[in-house]
């Protein structure tokens, strides 16, 4: 029904949603804080590489790791600056504060860049592909499933084997206790965000070699991103990528059939499978 | 009489609108076990609360070694040298048990007497079951993680919220036979007790509290059953 090639490309779509979903999993799997405006800061990501290298003319590829320890620094100014002071047992004051932020990024990126679409320039990468048995793979798809891959794979390691990830989960767990341990929550959450923002960078990375993009894209990448996140079940990184490969299949599988139901295929498939799995396919057991 | 290393002094902390402590003069000595008795409500977990810095103090002094800690956060709290182990526990549930050790020396600053293998030494149970999720041990052996996680910031004074709290009595027996050796590890120790019996074996002074004001104190030897007996529920004369 569905040539091997859609499946393959679906699969590689799904590595950029995994991508725009894996700092939004890491900040809701630490701090139950769901940051509305993780799209545009994705976005915004994009402005920067896109700067660094008009500015300097260097490769998108070096900007965004120039791009990577600013917007980590951006996330922890957010996080300690704004988020921290509406973080706490209402969960409503930190979805308004996210959603205005939302806004102001938006419109922040329309004064400075205009409604004009952009790109970066990534060069003859672009086009690239290798001949894999029947089908063709891209070399900027293939790369970006890789990253996706090798982020989650990083943040796990992160997570599961260093001591700042023992910190990261003791919060999550009970942050009242973890104080008794001598950690201090709001610079845990400030570690997140700003890891959160490094994926969010090496998001932006892919996200303007793919495809143009302007000011107004990012609240749709962030329904991808939280759709992906559902999916695959909150807290779990792993689910995450998962989440995202669900919805880049279902997208792809979409538009094969008819170009026009792309978009739709991906939320649909979302609603099934929480018809189905209301926890997502890999729930963390503990709440 | 040597200067206490923790010395609590007029200390009043609201819980809400309530009025929880009322004044409370607690000092402990260097190498001393302390025990603080009373029933539900008397107070006893706010007054751990306020010196640990998780509840907020509203009059007096908390001193340890001399060094007025009133009002710290909690973190700072932790790293001048007071560690606690809360009531019901409190493990981490996404941590293993070695995990949940290990993140109780996130505070540390200096080596001491206590590390993974000395705390493994003291409840040998523990280390066979080092990979199981904290929270999959039994009720015992939970109170056993938290002492230990405590204990790896290599605190000066230790306080214990309810250890007793739903173990059996052996269970019971088997933790307080740790207490020498926390001793002998250079922690002074506060517990609070609703086990009488288990205060006045353990302690070395012991303060009873009642509606938010300790309403008797002394050594073991000297306090007879019916003077806590009116400390514990109010005279009836």
């Amino acid at each position: 029904m569905f040539s091997l090639d859609t499946i393959v490309q679906g699969l590689l779509l799904g590595g950029l949603y995994a991508l725009f979903a894996a700092g939004l999993s890491l900040v809701f799997g630490i701090m139950r804080l769901v940051n509305l405006a993780h799209g545009d800061l994705i976005v915004l990501g994009a402005y920067l590489i896109l700067g660094l290298g008009t500015a300097t003319g260097m490769s998108p590829f070096a900007a965004a790791l120039i791009a990577m320890p600013l917007m980590f620094a951006l996330g922890w100014l957010l996080q300690t600056r704004l988020l921290n002071r509406v973080l706490g047992e209402d969960i409503l004051p930190p979805l308004l504060v996210t959603f205005g932020l939302s806004v102001v990024i938006q419109n922040g990126l329309l004064a400075a860049f205009t409604a004009d679409s952009r790109k970066l320039a990534a060069g003859p990468v672009e086009a690239a592909s290798v001949a894999v048995g029947p089908v063709q793979m891209g070399v900027m798809p293939a790369m970006t499933l890789a990253t996706a891959v090798a982020v989650i794979l990083g943040l796990n390691l992160l997570f599961y084997r260093t001591a700042l990830g023992r910190a990261f989960r003791a919060t999550s767990d009970d942050a009242v206790t973890a104080q008794l341990m001598g950690i201090r929550p709001q610079r845990i959450f400030a570690m997140a965000t700003g890891i959160a923002l490094v994926v969010a960078a090496i998001a932006a990375l892919y996200l303007g070699t793919r495809a143009n993009f302007d000011p107004s894209i990012g609240p749709a990448r962030l329904l991808y991103a939280f759709e992906a996140v559902i999916i695959g079940g909150l807290g779990s990184l792993w689910g995450t990528l998962a989440g995202g490969v669900v919805i880049g299949l279902a997208q792809t599988m979409g538009a094969a059939i008819n170009p026009e139901w792309q978009i739709l295929a991906g939320h649909v498939a979302f609603v099934l499978i929480l018809m189905v799995r209301p926890r997502g396919l890999f729930p963390r057991a503990i709440d | 009489m040597s200067d206490p290393i923790l010395s609590v002094s007029g200390l009043t902390a609201h819980y809400g609108d309530f009025q929880a402590l009322f004044g409370v003069d607690l000092a402990l000595e260097p190498g001393e076990v302390v025990a603080i008795i009373g029933a539900n409500g008397a107070g006893k977990t706010t007054l751990m609360r306020a010196i640990t810095g998780i509840a907020r103090i509203s009059a007096g002094r908390v001193r340890l070694d001399g060094r007025d800690i009133t009002g710290s956060a909690a973190p700072d709290i932790v790293m001048a040298g007071i560690a606690m182990v809360p009531e019901g526990r409190r493990l981490f549930p996404s941590l293993s048990v070695e995990e949940n050790l290990l993140i109780g020396a996130h505070a540390r600053r200096t080596a001491g007497h206590w590390n993974l293998e000395s705390v493994y030494r003291l409840f040998p149970a523990l280390r066979e079951r080092r990979q199981h999720p904290g929270t999959a041990l039994s009720g015992g052996q939970q109170q056993m993680v938290a002492i230990g996680r405590a204990l790896m910031s290599n605190p000066r004074v230790l306080l214990c919220d309810e250890l007793s709290l739903g173990l059996a009595p052996v269970v019971i027996r088997e933790i307080y036979a740790a207490f020498p050796e926390i001793r002998a590890g250079g922690a002074s120790v506060v517990v609070i007790e609703q086990d009488v019996g288990q205060a006045l074996k353990v302690a070395d002074h012991v303060h009873c509290m009642m509606e938010g004001r300790i309403t008797l104190s002394g050594r073991p030897g000297e306090l007879s059953r019916d003077a806590i007996h009116d400390a514990y529920f109010g005279a009836t004369h």
